[in-house]
C-alpha cells in the first residue's frame, strides 16, 4: 500500500508539468490578450499598450514566461488576478466550496437514484423495469449539459414556477460566510427561510450536473450486479436461507460495488468539468463560472492557477479513490 | 411415462421407516412451453433419515438440477415439475417460497464445488457463519452475539478446524481449499440441518484433502445422524461413502441401488462402462475404458433409450422405445430393455 501511494505521488511530477505546460499554451493560443481586453472596442495607444504589456509581462518570449511562471508556482505563488488583482488562490479558496457544494449534491443524486435504479435492473432483468432504466439512463448520458439544463429552467422555472432560474440564493438574503457551503451557513446563522432558498436554488443545478454521472453509475451497477448475480456464492447465499433482499443488497451489491467506486472516482473530474458549463448556465458563483470569465477576459493567472489547482484536486482525490478501492475489496487490502 | 414400482418397493424395505426425502417424476425445464428443453426428466429420489445417497452421472446428466430444485434454488424461466415432492413429510411442491426459503439452509442445508467461490470474498468467515446462525440458532443465538460467536466457533470446531477464533476473522481467500471447505460445511450446519447436499463437495480439492473431508462428512452423520444427498461424478467417492447409489444419465435415473449391489454386480451397461472407466476397478488394464460419444443435449434427444447411441449392446428395440425404470430384485432398479446378466 505504502508503495502503491509512493507510485502514484511520484507520478504527481511528470502531471504537474504535463497540466502547466497544456493550460499556458492553450490561453495563448486564444486571439487576444488581457491589455486588448481591457482597451475595450476603442482602442489603446500604442505606447500605453506597450508599457502594460511589459508591466505584465507579457512582451518576453513564451518560453521565458512559461519558466518564469513555473518558477513562482513552485514557489506556492500562483500570481494575481489581472482584471481584480486578487490573489488567484484567495481567490480559488473563496469559490471553491460552491463548486464542491454542487459536485457533492450531484454525486450524490447519482449514487442516490443511480444505485437502487441499477440494481432493479439487474435485478429485473429484461423487464420492461430494465429496458426503462436503461433507456432514461442512456438518454441522459447523451444529452448536452448546457442543453439539458436549459430544458430543466424552462420547465421547471419557466412553465412550472417552482425553481430559481439561476444563482445560488435569493438576494434579500444575506448569510455571512463562515465555511462557504451555503446549506451550511444558512443553518449557522439560524436562517431557515434562506437555507429553503439555498435549498431550491441548488435543485436544477444538481439534476443537471448529475444526470451524466446518474447514467454511468445505473449502467455499470447493472453490470456489475448482473455479473455478481450469477456467482457461486449467491446461490450459496440463498441456499443459506437469506431473504431475498439480504442476498441482493448484502451479498451482490456489496460485491458490485468495488468496480462501481472505480467508476465514481472517474466522475470526479468529469463532476469538475461539467461544472465549469454548470455553473456558468445557472449563474453559480463557483470555480467554473470563475474560469470562463478568466478565458473571456484573457486572465492568464487566473485561467492558468485555476485549471492547475483543479488538475491537482481531481489527482488527490483519484488517489484517495484508489485507497478506497482497498477499503470495499478484502483481497486487495490483504494482497 | 415411467412407472416406476422399485421407489416404491425400495421405499417401503427401507428400515429407517419413512423417508426424509421423496421425490417422485421429478421434471425440470429451461426452455419454452413450445420447445422445452428437459434438464431433468423424470427422476424418483428417495433418501432415508441419516443415508448418504450418492447421485452419480456425468456432466450434464442432470445432478444438480436435481438438487437445486430440491433446494428451492431453480430460477424462472426454468419449470420444476413432479408428481410428488416431499420433505419429512412436507409437501414441497404446494409449499409458498417464504416457507421453501424457511427450509433451506435450516432443514436441508447445501455445500457446492468450489468452496472458494462459494463465500462472498468481501466477508470475514466469522461474518457468513454469523448470518447462518442469526437465521437459524436458537433462540438465545438470535438474542446475543456472544452465544453465537461461541456457536460459530463450536462449529468450526465441529469440522476440526484448528484455531477457530483466529479463522473467524479470516476472509476466504486467506483460506486453503479444504478450509473453505470445511467453513462451507459449518455454515451448512447451524440449522442443524436433516439433510445435506453436497454437490461435488471434493471435485475441487487435492487428493489428500478429498479423503480428508470426506471423512469428516462420514463422522458428521454418524454423529448427528443427518441423511447426505453426495452428488459427484466420481464413483470411487460414491464406494467409499454412500449408502445407496443413484446413476442419473441424461436426466433420467438409469439404474439404483445398494453400493454394494451395484459396484458388485451392476445391471445397466452405462454403470458398468462407468465402473470400467475407474481406475481402481480393474487393475491390470493398461489402458482406461472410456465411454464413446457425449451425453446428448436438451434440443437431440434420442426418442428411445437415451443412452442408445453410446450403448455397446444397444439393438434396435432400444433406439425406438424409451426403457421404463424396473424392479429387477430388492432394492435393485434398472432402466434398460436388456440388462447386464450377472456374471
Amino acid at each position: 500500500m505504502l508503495r502503491f501511494v509512493l507510485r502514484r505521488l511520484a507520478l504527481i511530477v511528470p502531471t504537474f508539468f504535463g497540466v502547466t505546460l497544456l493550460a499556458f499554451a492553450l490561453i495563448h493560443l486564444i486571439p487576444g490578450d488581457p491589455v486588448e481586453n481591457i482597451s475595450g472596442e476603442r482602442g489603446m495607444d500604442p505606447a500605453r499598450r506597450a508599457r502594460l504589456l511589459h508591466q505584465f509581462g507579457l512582451d518576453e518570449p513564451l518560453p521565458v514566461q512559461y519558466a518564469r511562471y513555473i518558477g513562482h508556482v513552485l514557489r506556492g505563488d500562483l500570481g494575481q488576478s489581472l482584471t481584480t488583482h486578487d490573489s488567484v488562490a484567495r481567490e480559488f479558496a473563496t469559490l471553491f466550496p460552491a463548486t464542491v457544494e454542487l459536485a457533492f449534491f450531484a454525486l450524490l443524486f447519482a449514487l442516490v437514484v443511480g444505485l437502487p435504479a441499477g440494481v432493479l435492473a439487474a435485478v429485473k432483468r429484461n423487464t420492461v423495469a430494465d429496458y426503462a432504466v436503461m433507456g432514461v439512463s442512456l438518454t441522459g448520458y447523451s444529452m448536452p449539459i448546457f442543453w439539458w439544463a436549459l430544458l430543466l429552467i424552462l420547465f421547471f422555472s419557466v412553465q412550472l414556477g417552482i425553481t430559481p432560474v439561476s444563482g445560488r440564493i435569493a438576494v434579500q438574503f444575506d448569510v455571512p460566510s463562515v465555511t462557504g457551503f451555503m446549506l451550511i451557513d444558512t443553518l449557522l446563522a439560524g436562517d431557515l427561510d434562506a437555507f429553503r432558498s439555498a435549498l431550491s436554488h441548488l435543485v436544477l443545478p444538481t439534476i443537471a450536473l448529475g444526470t451524466i454521472p446518474l447514467a454511468v453509475v445505473s449502467r455499470m451497477t447493472r453490470s456489475a450486479m448482473l455479473e455478481v448475480l450469477r456467482e457461486d456464492f449467491v446461490r450459496a447465499a440463498r441456499a443459506k436461507g437469506l431473504p431475498r433482499w439480504r442476498v441482493i443488497v448484502v451479498h451482490a451489491l456489496r460485491n458490485a460495488l468495488i468496480p462501481v467506486v472505480t467508476v465514481v472516482g472517474l466522475q470526479i473530474g468529469l463532476l469538475l468539468s461539467g461544472a465549469i458549463l454548470t455553473e456558468t448556465i445557472f449563474s453559480w458563483p463557483g470555480v467554473g463560472n470563475w474560469l470562463i470569465h478568466g478565458v473571456q477576459s484573457r486572465d492568464y493567472p487566473v485561467v492558468q492557477g485555476g485549471i492547475l489547482l483543479i488538475a491537482g484536486i481531481v489527482i488527490a482525490v483519484n488517489l484517495v479513490v484508489d485507497m478506497l478501492y482497498g477499503v470495499v475489496n478484502p483481497r486487495i487490502r490483504h494482497a | 411415462m415411467s412407472v416406476d414400482t422399485a421407489a416404491v418397493a425400495d421405499r417401503e424395505r427401507f428400515p429407517t421407516g419413512e423417508a426424509l426425502v421423496d421425490i417422485r417424476d421429478l421434471r425440470v425445464d429451461f426452455g419454452t412451453a413450445a420447445r422445452p428443453l428437459p434438464a431433468v426428466e423424470g427422476v424418483d429420489l428417495s433418501i432415508g433419515a441419516g443415508e448418504i445417497v450418492g447421485l452419480v452421472g456425468e456432466s450434464g446428466s442432470g445432478k444438480s438440477v436435481t438438487a437445486l430444485a430440491l433446494m428451492g434454488l431453480v430460477d424462472e424461466p426454468a419449470r420444476v415439475a413432479a408428481q410428488r415432492m416431499q420433505f419429512a413429510g412436507r409437501d414441497l411442491i404446494r409449499m409458498t417460497a417464504d416457507a421453501r426459503r424457511s427450509l433451506a439452509g435450516r432443514d436441508m442445508a447445501m455445500i457446492f464445488q468450489d468452496p472458494h467461490a462459494s463465500l462472498d470474498p468481501c466477508y470475514t468467515v466469522g461474518f457468513q457463519l454469523d448470518e447462518a446462525i442469526r437465521l437459524h440458532g436458537n433462540a438465545d443465538e438470535r438474542a446475543s452475539a456472544a452465544a453465537r460467536r461461541q456457536r460459530a466457533t463450536a462449529l468450526l470446531r465441529e469440522v476440526d478446524i484448528r484455531e477457530p477464533a483466529m479463522r473467524l476473522r479470516a476472509y476466504p481467500h486467506q483460506l486453503s481449499g479444504g478450509m473453505a471447505q470445511r467453513v462451507m460445511i459449518a455454515i451448512a450446519l447451524a440449522g442443524r440441518p436433516r439433510l445435506l447436499i453436497a454437490d461435488e463437495p471434493t471435485t475441487a480439492l487435492d487428493v489428500t484433502v478429498q479423503a480428508q473431508v470426506l471423512a469428516l462428512l462420514l463422522r458428521l452423520r454418524d454423529e448427528l445422524g443427518m441423511a447426505i444427498l453426495l452428488i459427484t461424478h466420481d464413483l470411487a467417492v460414491v464406494a467409499e461413502t454412500a449408502d445407496r447409489v443413484v446413476v442419473l444419465y441424461a436426466g433420467q435415473v438409469m439404474e439404483t441401488g445398494t453400493v454394494p449391489a451395484i459396484f458388485d454386480a451392476p445391471r445397466h451397461p452405462y454403470t458398468r462402462a462407468l465402473l470400467d472407466a475407474l481406475p481402481e476397478y480393474e487393475r491390470g488394464q493398461t489402458r482406461l475404458r472410456t465411454i464413446p460419444g457425449v451425453v446428448p443435449g436438451a434440443h437431440d434427444r434420442p426418442a428411445g433409450c437415451l443412452l442408445a447411441p453410446r450403448c455397446a449392446f444397444a439393438v434396435e428395440r432400444c433406439n425406438e422405445v424409451r426403457p421404463a425404470l424396473t424392479a429387477l430384485r430388492a432394492r435393485v432398479s434398472v432402466r434398460c430393455h436388456y440388462p447386464l446378466v450377472v456374471e
